[in-house]
C-alpha cells in the first residue's frame, strides 16, 4: 500500500465573494516530495498554499492535511507544520533569537529545547552573528532566512514557503536556495510557489502550473518540458519591426512576443542556419535550453513574470 | 507543555522588556505628578468632601482610572499594529495558538502592567496617609476588573478598524470624558441629572466608586454587587467581542 498522501484535495475551490481564487484543483503530495506551484500573480497559488496552511478555509471540496480535516483539526495540524509566508511576519523589535524562542513556545516546546532548537536553526540560517541584533536593521535576504528558520522550529513533517524568494537580489536567493536543497536533501517535503521558473527548476520534484485558479500541467520540470516545449529555443531579435514570423514558417513553432521572435527546435543551431539561409538578418540571436518558461508560454499565452 | 495562552504572554513580556522603563516610569510618575498637583494644590482650595480631605477623596479615582487609561492605551495602537504592521497575529495563527490565546495573553500582559502600577501606587498613597481604611488592599483587584472591563472591548475596537485616526475619536470621545465625568475628581451627584447615566454607563465610575469605598471605608453609591456585576459583565461582554473580531480578522 502506497505511503498515506501529507496533501490530499479533491476538487478544492476557494471563493472571496463573486470572485473565485481557486477553481476546483486536485492535488496529491507524497513524504519527502519537493512540490511546486508556478504561475503568475492571480494564478491561485498563495490561496491554495493558505488552504494548506489551515488559516484559511476551502469553500467547498475536499482537504486533507497529514491525514486530517483542516477545519476541524486546524490546531493539531498547524503543529506539525512549517509555514513561511509571502510577508514577514517577524517581530521587528524582537532579536533574532526571541524570534525563534518566542515562535518555539508557540508550539508548546519547553524553554531548554526552544534555546536548542533556535541555537541550531541560527546556524541553518547563517544568522549566529546576528543572534542579538533585533529584526528590524536584517537586509530582505536575512529576514526571510529567518522566516523560514522559524517555520522549522517545531521540526515540521511538511514545510510550506510561499514565494521564497520573491523580491531578494540574486546572491540572496541562491544562498537560500542552498538552504532549501540541504532540507529536501534531509527529506524534508516542501511545498513551495512561485513566479520563477529558474527556482522551480532548480528545488520541485514535481509541480503544478496554475492559471486563473486551475492546474493546467503537472509533471516534473524535466517531462513538462519535454510535453509541452522543445529541446531547445531560438530567441531572435529584429531591428526593423516587420513582422518576420510568415518568414520563419517551417523551421519549427513559433511564437511572436511584443519585444522578440521565439522558435522552438529540437536543435537550435541547425534553425538558426535554416534563418540564416533564408536571407534573415535577425539584429539578435540566442539559443538557449528550454524552460518552464517556454511551458508556460505555450499553456497561457503570456509570459510568467511581467 | 506550555500553554499556547502563556506562550504569547511571554511574547508581549519579551517585548516589554525593551521599553519598560520608560512606560514604568511614566505609568506611576504620572499618577503621583496628579495627586500632588491636584490632590495637594487643587485640595488647598477645596478643602473636604463628604468629610475627608480632597487629597484622599481622589486617590482612589486616580488609581482607577490609571488602571483604566492604561488598558486604553495598550489596547490600541500595540493591537491594530500586531494586524497591520508587525502582523504577529497572522505569524501565530499559523501554530497551535487559536484566537482565545492571542486575546487572553494580551489581556493577561495588561493585567501585569496594570497590577504593578496600582501596588506601586497604593504603597506611595499610604505614606502620603491617604488610606482610611484596610479594605484598600483591595483596589488593586478593582484596579483590574477595571482594566479588564476597559482592554477587551477596546481590544475588539482595534481589531475592527483599519486606520490608527479611529483612537483619536476614542480618546476624545470616551476616554477624556471618562476620566473626567466619572467621579474621579468630583461626585458625580455634580453633573445635571440628564447627563449623569453617561457616567454610570462608563466602567470606570463603578471602579472609582468601588476603590473610594475600600480606600475610605465608605459605602458606595450602589451596592457592591451591583457595581461589581456591571463591571463583570462589561468583561465578558468586550471578551467576546473582542474574540469575535479577532476571529473576523484572521478568517478569510
Amino acid at each position: 500500500m502506497p505511503e498515506q498522501p501529507l496533501i490530499h484535495a479533491r476538487a478544492l475551490v476557494k471563493r472571496f465573494g463573486d470572485f473565485t481564487a481557486v477553481d476546483g484543483i486536485d492535488l496529491d503530495v507524497a513524504p519527502g516530495e519537493a512540490f511546486g506551484f508556478l504561475g503568475p500573480n492571480g494564478a491561485g497559488k498563495s490561496s491554495t498554499m493558505r488552504m494548506i496552511s489551515c488559516v484559511s478555509m476551502p469553500t467547498s471540496g475536499e482537504l486533507r492535511i497529514l491525514g486530517m480535516d483542516p477545519v476541524r483539526e486546524g490546531p493539531k495540524i498547524r503543529a506539525r507544520l512549517g509555514v513561511c509566508p509571502q510577508l514577514d511576519n517577524l517581530d521587528p523589535d524582537l532579536s533574532v533569537r526571541e524570534n525563534l524562542t518566542t515562535y518555539a513556545r508557540y508550539f508548546g516546546l519547553s524553554k531548554a529545547e526552544s534555546r536548542r532548537r533556535a541555537d541550531e536553526l541560527l546556524e541553518f540560517a547563517q544568522l549566529q552573528d546576528k543572534a542579538g541584533s533585533q529584526v528590524e536593521p536584517l537586509s530582505g535576504g536575512m529576514k526571510r532566512r529567518l522566516t523560514i528558520a522559524r517555520s522549522l522550529v517545531n521540526e515540521p513533517d511538511l514545510v510550506l514557503l510561499d514565494e521564497p524568494t520573491t523580491g531578494l537580489d540574486p546572491q540572496a536567493r541562491h544562498l537560500l536556495w542552498e538552504r532549501l536543497f540541504r532540507l529536501k536533501q534531509r527529506g524534508t517535503t516542501l511545498v513551495l510557489t512561485t513566479h520563477y521558473m529558474d527556482e522551480a527548476e532548480q528545488l520541485c520534484d514535481r509541480l503544478v502550473v496554475m492559471d486563473g485558479g486551475r492546474i493546467v500541467a503537472e509533471g516534473s520540470p524535466r517531462s513538462l518540458i519535454q510535453t509541452y516545449s522543445t529541446p531547445e529555443v531560438v530567441e531572435l531579435r529584429f531591428a526593423d519591426g516587420v513582422d518576420y514570423a510568415g518568414k520563419l514558417e517551417g523551421i519549427g513553432r513559433v511564437d511572436p512576443l511584443p519585444d522578440r521572435i521565439l522558435l522552438y527546435a529540437d536543435d537550435g543551431d541547425a534553425a538558426v542556419s535554416e534563418v540564416h539561409r533564408r536571407g534573415l538578418t535577425p539584429s539578435s540571436v540566442l539559443v538557449r535550453r528550454s524552460s518552464l518558461e517556454d511551458v508556460f508560454l505555450q499553456l497561457t499565452g503570456r509570459t510568467l513574470v511581467d | 507543555m506550555v500553554h499556547p495562552t502563556v506562550a504569547v504572554l511571554e511574547r508581549n513580556l519579551a517585548l516589554y522588556r525593551r521599553l519598560w522603563l520608560a512606560s514604568a516610569f511614566s505609568s506611576f510618575v504620572l499618577p503621583v505628578l496628579f495627586l500632588v498637583s491636584i490632590g495637594i494644590g487643587v485640595g488647598g482650595y477645596v478643602g473636604t468632601i463628604g468629610g475627608v480631605d480632597y487629597l484622599a477623596w481622589i486617590v482612589p479615582g486616580v488609581m482607577a482610572s490609571t488602571a483604566f487609561q492604561m488598558a486604553i492605551g495598550e489596547s490600541t495602537y500595540s493591537v491594530l499594529g500586531d494586524f497591520r504592521w508587525v502582523r504577529a497575529y497572522h505569524a501565530m495563527r499559523a501554530t497551535p495558538v487559536e484566537v482565545r490565546d492571542m486575546v487572553a495573553g494580551w489581556l493577561l500582559y495588561i493585567l501585569i502592567r496594570v497590577e504593578i502600577a496600582a501596588i506601586v501606587f497604593l504603597g506611595i498613597t499610604a505614606l502620603f496617609g491617604a488610606l482610611h481604611s484596610p479594605w484598600a488592599v483591595l483596589t488593586p483587584v478593582i484596579a483590574a476588573l477595571v482594566a479588564m472591563s476597559a482592554a477587551a472591548p477596546v481590544m475588539a475596537f482595534a481589531a475592527s478598524i483599519e486606520h490608527d485616526s479611529y483612537f483619536a475619536l476614542l480618546f476624545r470621545f470616551v476616554m477624556i470624558p471618562s476620566t473626567l465625568f466619572a467621579g474621579v475628581f468630583f461626585p458625580v451627584d455634580q453633573l445635571p441629572q440628564l447627563v449623569r447615566p453617561l457616567a454610570y454607563l462608563s466602567p470606570l465610575w463603578h471602579g472609582v466608586e468601588l476603590s473610594r469605598a475600600a480606600t475610605l471605608g465608605v459605602a458606595a453609591p450602589w451596592p457592591i454587587w451591583a457595581h461589581a456585576g456591571y463591571l463583570l459583565l462589561c468583561c465578558a461582554a468586550g471578551l467576546t467581542w473582542a474574540i469575535a473580531a479577532f476571529r473576523k480578522r484572521l478568517q478569510d
